[in-house]
């Protein structure tokens, strides 16, 4: 039996939401790789860092939001 | 009401009552939303990972960066006599590894430029056209700037990468890359 506080439509707009979060998080990490190798190949290395940094950001918030939904199934 | 509640009914995905379902679906009764839930909830995993794989691309570039920052600047090195290019004449040259293939052109006022050869967009390489003021690439008709390696026109989006040059008692040297990689 499901001990999640909410009941199942709203866990399907919390989901919702955290899709769309993701979505645009995903995307945005898209625009920082192509951006990242014209920089790189053009010779300025000064973003690499920085947009792998960001990246990585993006992740950890992807995975914190997988977590979360995780945890609201239990 | 707790949509949760053990033993409820499935929910069809026409949200219909039970008793107006086909028997089909009776006999096999499916959670329309709870399947909804499921998928979606499936392709949050899908994302994620997607995600990372774009971590990986941004440490693999940084890598890359790391190893060319770790090769320190290029040599110098001697590409040509300066007797050997006429006005309007171009001399194909490996700089600064082997296999880079750059192109050094003597403009018909007398200035040097030198380029790496290989297009910025899918690497054909280039070709001077000294008399047009331009390089032109034949696969899909891009052109550069023979002065400053601009884009004029076509699918490039960067610059020619430029090679910097010295000439010293007649002997022309190249001494590094002023911008992008060859």
């Amino acid at each position: 039996m499901s001990r999640s506080p909410f009941i199942r439509g709203q866990r399907m707009t919390i989901l919702l939401g955290i899709l769309s979060i993701q979505v645009i998080l995903v995307v945005l990490q898209l625009w920082l790789l192509t951006a990242t190798m014209d920089s790189f190949l053009a010779g300025r290395d000064s973003v690499v860092v920085p947009a792998a940094l960001a990246s990585l950001g993006c992740f950890a918030l992807n995975i914190g939001l997988l977590r979360y939904l995780r945890a609201l199934d239990r | 009401m707790n949509d949760d509640a053990p033993g409820r009914a499935a929910t069809a995905p026409d949200g219909g009552p039970d008793d107006a379902q086909p028997a089909w679906r009776r006999d096999f009764p499916i959670d329309s939303l709870e399947d909804d839930y499921r998928s979606r909830r499936d392709f949050t995993k899908l994302l994620t990972l997607t995600s990372l794989a774009f971590v990986a691309g941004q440490t693999w570039i940084a890598l890359l960066a790391a190893r060319r920052r770790a090769r320190g600047a290029p040599p110098r090195l001697a590409i040509a006599r300066l007797d050997e290019l006429s006005p309007g004449g171009a001399k194909v040259f490996a700089y600064p590894a082997a296999g880079d293939a750059c192109v050094l052109v003597r403009m018909r006022t007398g200035e040097l430029v030198a380029y790496g050869q290989k297009c910025t967009h899918l690497s054909c390489p280039v070709i001077p056209r000294p008399d047009e003021g331009r390089f032109r690439c034949p696969c899909h008709e891009g052109s550069f700037d023979l002065r400053t390696g601009r884009v004029i026109s076509g699918p490039p989006r960067r610059s020619l990468p430029r090679v910097t040059l010295d000439v010293v008692d007649g002997t022309i040297y190249a001494t590094g890359l002023a911008e992008g990689i060859v």
